[in-house]
């Protein structure tokens, strides 16, 4: 039986491989999905052959909730609630992999180096793994402020913190110290808690797949506790493949993972830019349309603000009406925009925008020149231009959409503000940039509304 | 011995785990990220060992909550990702 177990853990180790990069091509994603999907049930039956495993009232009781849990919140979740669903589930794996930990240590209270060291792991990535993802969820979901939460002496707290942390895991490990580890529990849930709060909502792409790549490690963790390959192999894979995510959205912003972790934006190094001169040019919608009307080549430029506007179905509908009206209709994507790795695709994507009209930066860049009007809703980090030209600037060097290129740029914004960075946009100044103020689901639809009539 | 067989392993999946990501378009980081999301709820496997062994104790209802945790985690995780995809397929004429 043993035999039958470990081969159908090899089985499901395969299918997650594939599973995983299925994901990795459009056509092939859902499927791969399933696939991997069909790997964990594989993993999950054969386990339950294990002589070991006896007691069936519990764990029949323990999967139905949890399920029941996890396929409500699934079906319930509305499409901009995407960044904080993920990162509960998340963090709910890395509890998982905690407890883990945790449950081997009580039932053998000393076994060797080997595990001891691994249930020490387990429980340290896996509680900052939890901690973490939950701070991440409170901001997202708006329940707590999203800007970087900074005090003095942050920095030197977390340093004591985790060479605590150290100290108590060699205490653990080398001499078997009960109360030790007991300690670890609770200073890796500390650390998850501070290590996240100095990290604001823009850095969130970068902190979430951060955090994915940690749940996964915790899971492999987990594995080398009670010996079991497939937890080894599957929580490798996600913690490598979080890694590269993490990586990438750190290029996108031109940033260093350290600098994102420890960096508390803009605080660190003091710089805020040049001054701007010259003003912001209002514009009303009716003379919107009027320009609207005559552009042939048009690009939307979504940010987190039409997240928070909820305005995809209707930026969707004008694209339509303005593709009827002959104008060429892009949508440009920045990596980072939003707050998790992807955002503004899952929000196009539900509103039904054709996939072959979202664009990458790096696509629409060359062509910005050509481009008629650029509409930006809700971004402005990603659009701003002191990035590219101003190297006083905190965000100089980061990768933008060259909007500014484009002979009119409308931004939809809610006020006269600075954005979430606190930076001054350069671009609102610009001679060919025109601000449109208002809600942006109510402007846009306002726009839709002006060509119906 | 064993402790080095699953090194040699885990050594060998995170290799794996790079060259499967290298390039993946941006549209599908968020699918990406919820679909390994769910895999790392593999987790599951330790929470069943452990709620399942005979013995009522402190480890065994550690592992009963450790099985909730990780079942939401995979379930919500992989039906989440669907649904995400369901609204990236439909599309595309």
């Amino acid at each position: 039986m043993e035999k039958l177990i470990e081969i159908a853990y090899i089985v499901a180790s395969v299918l997650f491989i594939f599973g995983i990069k299925m994901l990795g091509s459009a056509d092939t994603a859902r499927r791969g999905n399933q696939i991997s999907a069909v790997g964990m049930l594989i993993a999950v039956v054969a386990t339950l052959l294990y002589k070991e495993v006896l007691e069936f009232t519990w764990i029949v009781g323990g999967l139905a909730i949890g399920t029941a849990v996890g396929a409500i919140w699934a079906k319930r979740v509305q499409m901009t609630g995407m960044p904080e669903l993920v990162a509960l589930f998340n963090g709910f794996g890395g509890l998982g992999s905690l407890l883990v930990g945790w449950a081997e240590f009580e039932f053998h209270k000393q076994t060797d180096l080997v595990t001891q060291s691994a249930i020490f792991f387990a429980i340290l990535i896996g509680g900052v793994t939890f901690t973490g993802s939950l701070i991440a969820y409170l901001k997202l979901s708006g329940k707590m402020s999203g800007s970087p939460t900074l005090f003095a002496g942050q920095k030197a707290i977390n340093a004591l913190l985790f060479a605590a942390l150290l100290v108590l895991g060699g205490l653990y490990i080398f001499q078997g110290t009960a109360w030790a580890l007991y300690a670890v529990i609770g200073l890796s849930l500390v650390l998850g808690v501070l290590g996240v709060l100095p990290i604001g909502g823009g850095d969130m792409p970068v902190i979430i797949a951060f955090l994915n790549s940690f749940s996964g490690l915790a899971a492999s963790a987990a594995g080398f506790v009670i010996l079991n390959n497939v937890l080894i192999v599957a929580g490798c894979l996600v913690g490598a493949s979080g890694i590269i995510l993490t990586v990438i959205m750190c290029k996108a912003m031109n940033r260093t993972l350290g600098n994102v972790l420890f960096g508390g934006f803009g605080a660190a190094t003091g710089k805020s830019g040049a001054a701007v001169e010259g003003e912001m040019k209002a514009l009303s919608v009716e003379d919107a349309f009027y320009v609207l009307e005559a552009a042939e080549n048009v690009v939307f430029v979504p940010g987190y603000g039409m997240a928070v506007a909820q305005a995809q179905h209707a930026v969707k509908e004008l694209g339509q009406i303005l593709e009827k009206n002959g104008a060429e209709v892009r949508y440009a994507i920045h990596p980072v925009a939003g707050r998790m790795p992807g955002h503004m695709n899952v929000l196009l994507a539900e509103a039904d925008v054709p996939y072959e009209q979202l664009c990458e930066m790096d696509a629409v860049n060359p062509t910005m020149a050509s481009v008629d009007v650029a509409i930006v809703i809700g971004a402005n980090d990603v659009v701003n231009p002191a990035a590219a030209e101003d190297p006083t600037s905190p965000i100089y060097g980061m990768p933008i959409i060259n909007v500014h290129e484009a002979r009119t740029v409308f931004a939809l914004k809610r006020g006269q503000g600075a954005g979430f960075s606190g930076l001054v946009n350069t671009l609102f100044f610009r001679e060919n940039c025109r601000m449109i103020y208002g809600d942006a689901k109510e402007t846009i639809t306002a726009l839709a509304a002006q060509f119906k009539d | 011995m064993e402790l080095v067989l699953l090194l040699f392993i885990f050594v060998l999946a995170a290799f794996l785990g790079f060259e499967l990501i290298q390039k993946v378009p941006s549209q599908l980081h968020t699918p990406l990220m919820s679909g390994s999301n769910a895999i790392s709820g593999i987790t599951i496997v330790g929470a069943l060992i452990a709620s399942g062994v005979a013995e009522g104790s402190l480890g065994k209802w550690l592992g009963f909550a450790a099985l909730i945790l990780a079942t939401i985690n995979v379930v919500g995780g992989y039906m989440v990702t669907d649904r995400m995809l369901g609204m990236f397929r439909k599309k595309g004429k």
